[in-house]
């Protein structure tokens, strides 16, 4: 193993800083001036970033536990971005105090008369919402804690045994998080119309993060190895393996958010298809067509040949655009709830802004102070040689 | 015995790293039209040989749009043109309902396709060998060795230096192989095989139709076919007219049916006839129920003539007119019983105090279609 370790440029985190100053100024002029929608925005931004950082922990309990070679080069990737998960707990907080502007069933007096949200009161309370929260992240930041701390004591001590340790913590994880990130979705996005329900909706976000932290891990990668921050053997046979996965997951997004639309469509109950008539009213009926191009139409073209799989530029490209998707698709989530009409501003813009400052940030930490490549690991060497 | 031509000129390699140099020697000879044959894919390979991307992706792509094509106009013309049926108050054009068909149509021709294609492209059908088959090249390639071979269309092709350059980069076995001569006539139109065919196909229709038709209904085996009874749409043996449904005795009538006594007569002579029913909540209630079962779908809920049959059956003018408002009950009445230009007679699925029952829900339709003023004032008090 020859790994030379190569600093990040001082510029990088310079830009980071930037970023989340600017974004937190116009949290703070949102929130000020329109705190209701801020309040919305604030629920769009905690699911696009738990779709990242919470994603990128999957990956790396999958890669684990399936015994993969290919990504173990590229995990500590993963791992810098799955270091932001104590951030999107923070980012939750502000959400808290103002559960009763967001939610419709945290009105005592409506759930009095409504026989619909009084038999879902003992799930769809304050206090256990609050638990549930609290409990999901700090078991999410204990594993990341577990894994990354293996994962950096292999690097000095090259004890295999930390490898056999994690597969098993990945066994016990795996459900765990699956569970988890369903209650997420559930509780942020599917409880903002608590009379409408999909049984569907916990698959449909879950796949939303595996994309999304894969998206995320996709550019990092790609960015850093182009310019050498990573390993001379990593290339297009990685490459293909992560076009590959992005695309499969893209392809199993459209097969989950059709089965849904397909199944209310089918049986044409009243309050079940009042939730896609709500995203087919008014100009969110654009917003519709639009996110169906840019969620699944474009990023299926762009990847559908081999050659476009093993191309460093369109990779990038391509997991760039997966994301701003899946930033799309948790406004389309979330908003028609706000607004009847497609709403777009400053408001949507500072959120995104500041998380991405906030990965920026993590990751250039995590970078200074960690290998960028596990060293330690006995299956690098396989993953350096990988050949499909 | 004419001369044989030769197809090709191949030798064996041991290991997958010697035939990757082999293959790079080659190329860097010159040489273009030459085929590699392993045991499993060697990785690099393409590399090497310099190959362009194959044409079968594209020939699968396109062979996939057309199946998804052909799958979508299909269940359109089918659905809206040759056999329209509303299923759910859906549009005839339910594109949602055609997905996961279109889907695995798609995917089906594009399989199908793709191993069609090759058989075409590989084989050149209906030729259905190739020179390699059968040489102790393709014995030892399909086991453990590695081959190459020059084919003899390469514009560098010569017999003795390809052998000395193969000696050269150290392959073994080197053979020359030649080709098979391109059947003058297809075999696949022979007497013989038309015949056989024949045979085959009348051999398995006829053992599948014994076996459906026959053996499964040998007793005990009938599955309760054969009863002793008489079946709709068939000759009855028993009665000399021909019919197993007797008819009652004329005249005889249903328990509970009040025959209508102004059948088939004018609506002048009906005006007469009162509502026998009170003006009742309950009374209502089931005129409600039974308007929305039988009218409705024509009428509408609300009897405006919006029919739910997607215009399938004519539309029918509205409740709401000022003509029908003006008619006695008993003229509605009359029209529900005896029926009306294109719409039938209701006498025999609706009840005859179901029938008044639905005449005053008509009312209150209309009067609710056209509420005055001081309706408004009455509920306020």
């Amino acid at each position: 193993m020859d790994y030379q370790k190569k600093e990040l440029p001082k510029k990088f985190s310079t830009i980071g800083w930037i970023l989340v100053l600017l974004g937190v100024l116009l949290v703070v002029i949102s929130y000020l001036v329109n705190p209701m929608r801020a309040s919305f925005n604030n629920v769009i931004a905690l699911m696009f970033m738990a779709g990242i950082s919470v994603g990128a922990l999957v990956l790396v309990a999958l890669e684990h536990l399936s015994g993969a070679v290919w990504s173990t080069p590229m995990r500590r990737v993963s791992e810098f971005l799955a270091a932001s998960i104590p951030f999107v707990a923070v980012l939750g907080i502000p959400l808290l105090f103002n559960l009763h502007g967001l939610f419709h069933w945290t009105h005592t007096d409506v759930v009095k008369s409504d026989a619909i949200l009084q038999g879902k009161s003992p799930y769809l309370n304050t206090e256990f919402l609050i638990i549930r929260y609290v409990v999901i992240f700090a078991i999410l930041i204990l594993f990341y804690f577990i894994f990354t701390r293996n994962s950096r004591k292999q690097d000095i001590t090259k004890d295999q045994n930390l490898t056999k340790r994690n597969v098993k913590i990945s066994a016990a994880f795996m459900p765990i998080a699956a569970i988890g990130i369903s209650f997420l979705a559930i509780d942020w996005m599917m409880s903002l119309e608590p009379h409408w329900y999909s049984t569907i909706f916990g698959i449909y976000y879950i796949t939303a993060t595996l994309l999304a932290g894969l998206a995320a891990t996709t550019y990092a990668v790609v960015s850093l190895n182009e310019k050498g921050y990573l390993h001379s053997s990593i290339g297009a046979d990685h490459y293909y393996s992560f076009g590959a996965l992005l695309f499969g997951i893209t392809n199993f997004w459209a097969y989950i958010a059709f089965s849904q639309f397909l199944l209310i469509w089918y049986a044409n109950i009243p309050e079940e298809t009042i939730w896609f008539m709500m995203r087919w009213s008014g100009g969110w009926k654009y917003i519709t067509i639009a996110m169906i191009v840019i969620r699944f139409a474009i990023p299926y073209f762009g990847l559908l040949t081999a050659q476009s799989k093993t191309d460093p530029k369109r990779l990038k490209i391509v997991a760039v655009i997966i994301l701003l998707a899946h930033l799309f698709d948790m406004y389309w989530l979330v908003m028609p709830t706000y607004d009847d009409t497609a709403v777009f501003s400053f408001y949507e813009i500072g959120f995104p802004v500041l998380i991405i400052g906030i990965l920026i940030l993590v990751f250039s930490f995590q970078a200074k102070r960690h290998n960028m490549i596990p060293i330690g690991d006995p299956k690098l060497q396989r993953g350096l040689d990988f050949h499909l | 015995m004419e001369e044989k031509k030769i197809f090709s000129i191949a030798a064996l390699f041991d290991t997958p790293d010697d035939i990757t140099r082999a293959v790079k020697e080659t190329t860097a000879t010159g040489y273009t039209k030459y085929d590699v044959n392993t045991p499993y894919p060697v990785h690099g390979m393409e590399k090497a040989m310099k190959l362009k991307p194959s044409l079968l992706g594209f020939i699968t792509f396109v062979i996939g749009v057309g199946g998804a094509t052909f799958a979508i106009l299909f269940m359109s013309w089918v659905t809206i043109v040759d056999y329209p049926l509303v299923i759910g108050g859906k549009p005839f054009f339910s594109w949602p309902a055609f997905v996961p068909i279109t889907f695995e149509v798609t995917v089906l021709s594009a399989s199908v396709g793709t191993v069609v294609a090759m058989i075409a492209l590989f084989f050149k059908f209906p030729h259905n060998s190739h020179p390699l088959h059968d040489t102790n090249y393709m014995r030892k390639v399909s086991s453990d060795k590695f081959g190459i071979n020059i084919v003899a269309i390469d514009p560098i092709f010569n017999e003795d230096k390809i052998k000395e350059f193969f000696k050269k980069i150290g392959g073994k076995e080197i053979e020359t192989i030649y080709e098979e001569p391109f059947p003058k006539e297809i075999k696949m139109f022979d007497k013989r095989f038309i015949g056989a065919l024949i045979l085959v196909m009348l051999i398995t229709s006829g053992v599948s139709y014994l076996v459906l038709n026959k053996l499964l209904y040998i007793q005990p085996y009938s599955w309760m076919s054969e009863q002793d009874k008489g079946l709709p749409q068939t000759k009855s043996e028993v009665f000399s007219d021909g019919f197993t449904m007797r008819q009652p005795v004329e005249g005889t009538i249903a328990r509970d049916f009040i025959p209508y006594e102004y059948k088939g007569m004018k609506d002048s002579a009906v005006i007469n006839l009162s509502n026998p029913l009170p003006y009742s909540k309950q009374v209502l209630a089931i005129g409600k129920s039974r308007f929305d079962t039988y009218c409705s779908p024509c009428h509408g809920y609300f009897g405006k003539g919006d029919t739910r049959l997607r215009d399938q059956f004519p539309k029918p003018p509205t409740l709401h007119s000022d003509k029908v408002r003006n008619w006695a009950d008993g003229n509605i009445y009359h029209v529900i019983t005896n029926g009306q230009n294109i719409m039938p007679s209701y006498e025999k699925q609706i009840s005859r105090d179901d029938r008044w029952a639905i005449v005053h829900y008509i009312r209150v339709l209309q009067r609710s279609q056209n509420a005055k003023d001081s309706d408004f004032e009455d509920s306020k008090k």
